[in-house]
C-alpha cells in the first residue's frame, strides 16, 4: 500500500512573505484530473514511480529475451545438419535478422533501462528520477515500438536485411514486404525512448545527487549508466536520420540509396556505424557497471583503482567514437582510414584491458563469497576476455578481411554480448533481486542456471571460431554437406556441437524463469541486507517504499552504506574493519528521523496516450497516410493534455480526507 | 516543460521541515532540470543535423536528371528570409530580457513578433519549394532533391514548432497559467529558437553560400 502525500496548504506558521511565489497546485485549465490509484492495474498503467517502471522494462525486456531466445533456436536448428530445411531461405533471413534487432533493442538495451530505472535513483539517494512523465512515456514507448516491430510478423513477413540493414538491400526491390518499413518505424519509436531516457537520467545524475555525494563518490554502476547516457544522446540521432532516409526512400520514393541515380552505397553504412559502435559499448557499459557492484561485494573489500575503472569506462565510451569504421574494413575504404581505424580499435583494449585487471585484482586477496551472482560476475570476466581476445583480432585489418562475414566474428560479438552483457545482467538479476522483491532467488537454481549458461555459451559460440576460421559464411541458410572438412574442422561436427549448446543456454534460461515463478510462489522474506552490501539502495526497505528514502541521506563516503556499518578499530595486529551497526539500525535510524514533507509526483493518464499515437501514426505510413492523421490527432491531443493537467492530483480525489496535522497528512489511497 | 509543476510543487514546501536543506530546486549542478535537458537535447540535436547535412553535402553535386544548385537557388530571395529568421533572435532576447524584468506585456508581444518573423521565414521556404518544384526540381528527381528538401524541410520543420511553442508559451502566459519560473520558461523556448538560427546560418552557408 503506497502512501501518497495530500497537496498541503502552506501552514499558518509560516510567514507569507516567506512562503515561495507558487504555492497552490495549478488546475491548468481545469480539463484534467490526475489519476490518484496507488494499487491494482491502474496504479501500473499510469505510474511514474521509477521503481514500477523498472520493473515493467525488466517484465517486457525478459519476454523479449523469450522471444529472440526463440528465434537464435530456430536459427540452430536450421543449422544442426547440412543443406537442411527447418526454414526457408526467406524465414531465415527474417530469423536472424530478428534475432539480432530483438537482442540488442528490445532485451539488452531495455533490461538495462530497467536496472538503470529501478536502481540509479536509489544509488544517487533521488526520491525519484527528474521528469517521471517523460520516465513513463519512454517505457510505454518501447512497449509500444517492440510489439509494433513484432507485428510485422503476421503482417506479410519481418525484416529480412539483417540488423545492418545494408543498402541497397534494403530498398523496396530486395526486399518488397513490408518487413523493413516496420523495422526502421519500429526502431524510430523505440529511438524516441531511448533518447528521452538519455535525458532524463543525465539530468537526474548530475542534479539529484544526495547532499554530500560527489561525481567521485557514485556507484561504478551508476558511473557506467551515464556514460551509455551520453552515447546514447548523441549516438540516437544518427540512427534516427539514416532511418529517415530509409523510409523516406521506401515511402516516399526519396533517391538516398538508388545507385542508378549515382547514390553512395557507403553512406548507410557510415551513418549505420556511427550509431552502430557507440551502440556496442551501450549495450555492454552496464554491464561493467554491474558487475563493479557486484564483485567488491562478494570479494568483501572495495573495487580495486574505483578511479581507473570510472575513467577507463568513459574512455570506452569517448575512443568509441571514432573506430566505426572497423566495420567496413572490406568495403575498399582505402589504406589511410583503414589504417586509422584499425589502430583506433586496438586503444580501444586499453581502456577494457584495464578494467578486466581491476576487476581481477579486486577479486585478489579477498574473502569470496561464491553466490550466484558473484559467478556470473566471474563469468563476464572470463567470457569477455575471451571476446576481447578475438574481438583484437578483427582490428587488425588484414587479418579482419580474411575473418569478415565468417562464423568467427559471430563468435566474437557474441562472446561479448552474450558472455558479457547478458551475463552481466543476470548477475544483476541475483544480485538485486532480494531489494526489487523482497525475496531472494533461489540459489540452488540459480547455479544450475549459471552452470548451463556458462557451458552453453562456451559450447555454442566457441566452436563458431573454428567454424568461421575455416570460412563458414554469416547468414547464410545452409552449409552443404560436400564442404565439411575432417578431423578437428569437421564443419558437420561442430555445427552440431554449436546447435547442441544453444539449447543448453536455453535450457539455463528456462530454469531462470523456473527460478521467477518458484521465488514468488515459495521464497521467504530476504533478510534487508543479504549480502553485506556497500552502497545507498540498500539503506531503505526491500522492497523499497515509493517515496525510496524516509530522509534522504547524507553522503560521506564512497561505498557510504559499508562506511555506515563498518568501522576501523585500532587492535594488536593493526587497524581492523569492525561491524559497528547492523542494516536494521541504520533503516531504524533513518525511519526516526523522517522527513515530514515528501512529495511525489501524481500519476499521470497521458505518456501511454502519448506512446499509443506512435504506432497509429507508423501504421498509416506503411498502410494509408489518413491513418497517420488519426495518429497525429490523438498524439496532439495527448500532449495537449500532458501540458494542461494539473501539476498534482485535486484534493478531493484522495480518499478520506484526514484531519489533523495538515502538513503531515498522509492520505491511503486504494 | 512538462515537469515545471512537479517541481514547483516541491518548491512550494521547501522553507520548512527537514527536507529543507536538499530540495529538489538546489540541484548539484546549479542548472535546473528543464535547462540542462534542454541543453543536452540541443547537443543531440547537433549530430541531427550534423547528419543530414553530411548526407546533402555528399549528394549536392548528384543531379543527373533535374537542376543542380547553381541553376534554382535564388540568394537575394533566401538571404532576405534569413536576414528575417536572424533578426528573430534579436526579438527572442528582448522577449527573454522582458521576460526576467518581469514584464509580462512586453514579453508577449516580443513573442508574437518573434513567431511572426519565424512564420515569415517559412512562408518564405514554403514559396522556394513551389517555386523550385515548378523549375523541375522534386523530392525524387535526384539525389542532390531528395537530399535538399529532407535537410531545409528538417529545418522548417523545426522552426514551425519553435512557432508553435512560442504561440503556446504566449496563450498561457496570458491566462496566467504557467506554474513556475516564467523567465525560465521563456528563456528555454529562447535557447531552443536560438539553436534553430544558428543551425540555419551553416545550413544557408553550406548549402546557397558555397558553390557546388
Amino acid at each position: 500500500m503506497a502512501i501518497i502525500e495530500r497537496p498541503a496548504a502552506v501552514p499558518a506558521t509560516v510567514d507569507a512573505v516567506a512562503a515561495p511565489e507558487v504555492v497552490t497546485p495549478t488546475q491548468a485549465l481545469g480539463a484534467f484530473r490526475r489519476p490518484v490509484s496507488s494499487t491494482g492495474w491502474k496504479s501500473w498503467l499510469f505510474t511514474v514511480d521509477h521503481k514500477k517502471l523498472g520493473i515493467m522494462y525488466g517484465a517486457v525486456s525478459l519476454f523479449f529475451f523469450l522471444v529472440g531466445g526463440i528465434e537464435a533456436l530456430l536459427i540452430r536448428l536450421q543449422l544442426a545438419a547440412p543443406d537442411n530445411t527447418v526454414l526457408s531461405a526467406d524465414q531465415y533471413n527474417q530469423m536472424f535478422t530478428m534475432h539480432a534487432t530483438t537482442m540488442v533493442f528490445l532485451f539488452v538495451m531495455p533490461m538495462a533501462a530497467a536496472f538503470a530505472n529501478y536502481f540509479l535513483p536509489l544509488q544517487i539517494g533521488a526520491r525519484d528520477v527528474a521528469f517521471p512523465r517523460i520516465n513513463a512515456l519512454g517505457f510505454w514507448l518501447f512497449l509500444f515500438g517492440g510489439l509494433f516491430l513484432n507485428s510485422s510478423w503476421l503482417l506479410g513477413g519481418a525484416a529480412d536485411g539483417g540488423w545492418f540493414m545494408y543498402s541497397p538491400n534494403s530498398s523496396a526491390l530486395f526486399s518488397p514486404s513490408h518487413g523493413i518499413d516496420f523495422w526502421v518505424l519500429g526502431l524510430q519509436i523505440t529511438g524516441i525512448a531511448s533518447l528521452i531516457g538519455a535525458l532524463n537520467l543525465i539530468v537526474t545524475v548530475l542534479n539529484m545527487r544526495a547532499p554530500g555525494m560527489k561525481l567521485m563518490q557514485m556507484p561504478v554502476f551508476t558511473w557506467m549508466v551515464l556514460v551509455v547516457q551520453f552515447l546514447l544522446l548523441f549516438a540516437m540521432p544518427v540512427i534516427t536520420v539514416a532511418l529517415f532516409l530509409l523510409s523516406f526512400q521506401r515511402n516516399f520514393g526519396a533517391t538516398f540509396f538508388d545507385v542508378n541515380q549515382g547514390a553512395d552505397p557507403l553512406l548507410w553504412q557510415h551513418l549505420f556505424w556511427i550509431f552502430g559502435h557507440p551502440e556496442v559499448y551501450i549495450i555492454i557499459l552496464p554491464s561493467f557497471g554491474i558487475i563493479s557492484e557486484v564483485l567488491p561485494t562478494f570479494a568483501r573489500k572495495p573495487l580495486f583503482g574505483y578511479k581507473f575503472v570510472v575513467f577507463s569506462g568513459a574512455a570506452i565510451g569517448f575512443v568509441g567514437w571514432g573506430v566505426w569504421a572497423h566495420h567496413m574494413f572490406a568495403s575498399g575504404l582505402g589504406p589511410v582510414s583503414v589504417a586509422v581505424f584499425s589502430v583506433a580499435t586496438m586503444l580501444i583494449a586499453i581502456p577494457t584491458g584495464v578494467k578486466i585487471v581491476n576487476w581481477t585484482l579486486t577479486l585478489w586477496g579477498g574473502k569470496l563469497w561464491f553466490t550466484t551472482a558473484m559467478l556470473f560476475a566471474i563469468g563476464v570476466i572470463v567470457l569477455f576476455t575471451i571476446g576481447g581476445v578475438s574481438g583484437v583480432t578483427h582490428a587488425v585489418a588484414p587479418s579482419d578481411t580474411q575473418q569478415t562475414d565468417t562464423y568467427h566474428i559471430v563468435a566474437h560479438f557474441h562472446y561479448v554480448i552474450v558472455g558479457g552483457a547478458v551475463m552481466g545482467l543476470f548477475a544483476g538479476f541475483y544480485f538485486w533481486w532480494p531489494k526489487m522483491f523482497g525475496k531472494m532467488l533461489n540459489e540452488r537454481l540459480g547455479k544450475w542456471n549459471f552452470w548451463l549458461m556458462f557451458f552453453g555459451v562456451n559450447l555454442t559460440f566457441g566452436p563458431m571460431h573454428i567454424l568461421g576460421l575455416q570460412g563458414q559464411p554469416r547468414r547464410m541458410v545452409v552449409w552443404p554437406e560436400k564442404l565439411t572438412g575432417d578431423g578437428f574442422f569437421d564443419m558437420h561436427f561442430w555445427n552440431q556441437i554449436a546447435s547442441v549448446g544453444s539449447f543448453v543456454i536455453g535450457l539455463g534460461v528456462l530454469i531462470f524463469v523456473i527460478n521467477i515463478f518458484w521465488t514468488w510462489k515459495k521464497a521467504p522474506i530476504a533478510p534487508l541486507d543479504p549480502w553485506d552490501a556497500r552502497t545507498l539502495e540498500w539503506i531503505t526497505a526491500s522492497p523499497p517504499k515509493e517515496h525510496n528514502f524516509d530522509r534522504i541521506p547524507t553522503v560521506h563516503a564512497l561505498d557510504e552504506f559499508f562506511h555506515r556499518k563498518y568501522e576501523e578499530v585500532d587492535t594488536a595486529d593493526g587497524p581492523r574493519l569492525v561491524k559497528v551497526k547492523s542494516a536494521e539500525e541504520i533503516l531504524a535510524e533513518e525511519e526516526s528521523h523522517a522527513d515530514a514533507h515528501i512529495h511525489l509526483p501524481s500519476p499521470s493518464y497521458w505518456p501511454i496516450v502519448l506512446a499509443a499515437a506512435l504506432p497509429i501514426i507508423a501504421y498509416g505510413v506503411i498502410y494509408n497516410l489518413m491513418l497517420s492523421v488519426v495518429g497525429t490527432a490523438v498524439l496532439l491531443l495527448a500532449v495537449f493534455g500532458w501540458c494542461l493537467e494539473p501539476s498534482v492530483a485535486d484534493d478531493s480525489d484522495y480518499d478520506p480526507p484526514a484531519g489533523g496535522d495538515s502538513t503531515k497528512e498522509l492520505a491511503t489511497l486504494g | 516543460m512538462a515537469d515545471i509543476a512537479v517541481h514547483d510543487v516541491d518548491h512550494a514546501h521547501t522553507d520548512h521541515g527537514a527536507y529543507e536543506d536538499h530540495a529538489p530546486h538546489a540541484t548539484s549542478t546549479g542548472l535546473s532540470n528543464n535547462k540542462l535537458s534542454m541543453w543536452l537535447f540541443l547537443g543531440s540535436e547537433c549530430l541531427l543535423f550534423g547528419g543530414l547535412i553530411s548526407t546533402y553535402m555528399l549528394y549536392r553535386g548528384r543531379h543527373e536528371a533535374g537542376p543542380g544548385p547553381d541553376q534554382i537557388f535564388d540568394i537575394p530571395l533566401t538571404s532576405v528570409s534569413s536576414f528575417i529568421l536572424l533578426m528573430s533572435s534579436l526579438t527572442m532576447v528582448l522577449a527573454v530580457n522582458s521576460a526576467k524584468r518581469k514584464d509580462d506585456r512586453n514579453t508577449s508581444l516580443w513573442l508574437t513578433i518573434t513567431a511572426l518573423l519565424g512564420a515569415l521565414f517559412v512562408g518564405g521556404q514554403v514559396y522556394e519549394f513551389t517555386s523550385f518544384y515548378h523549375e523541375g526540381l522534386g523530392f525524387t528527381t535526384s539525389l542532390f532533391g531528395s537530399s535538399f528538401y529532407t535537410l531545409t524541410g528538417f529545418h522548417g520543420v523545426h522552426v514551425t514548432l519553435g512557432i508553435i511553442m512560442l504561440m503556446v508559451v504566449v496563450f498561457i502566459m496570458q491566462r496566467d497559467r504557467i506554474t513556475g519560473d516564467k523567465a525560465e520558461v521563456v528563456e528555454l523556448v529562447g535557447l531552443y529558437w536560438h539553436f534553430v538560427d544558428v543551425v540555419w546560418v551553416i545550413i544557408f552557408t553550406l548549402v546557397y553560400l558555397i558553390p557546388s
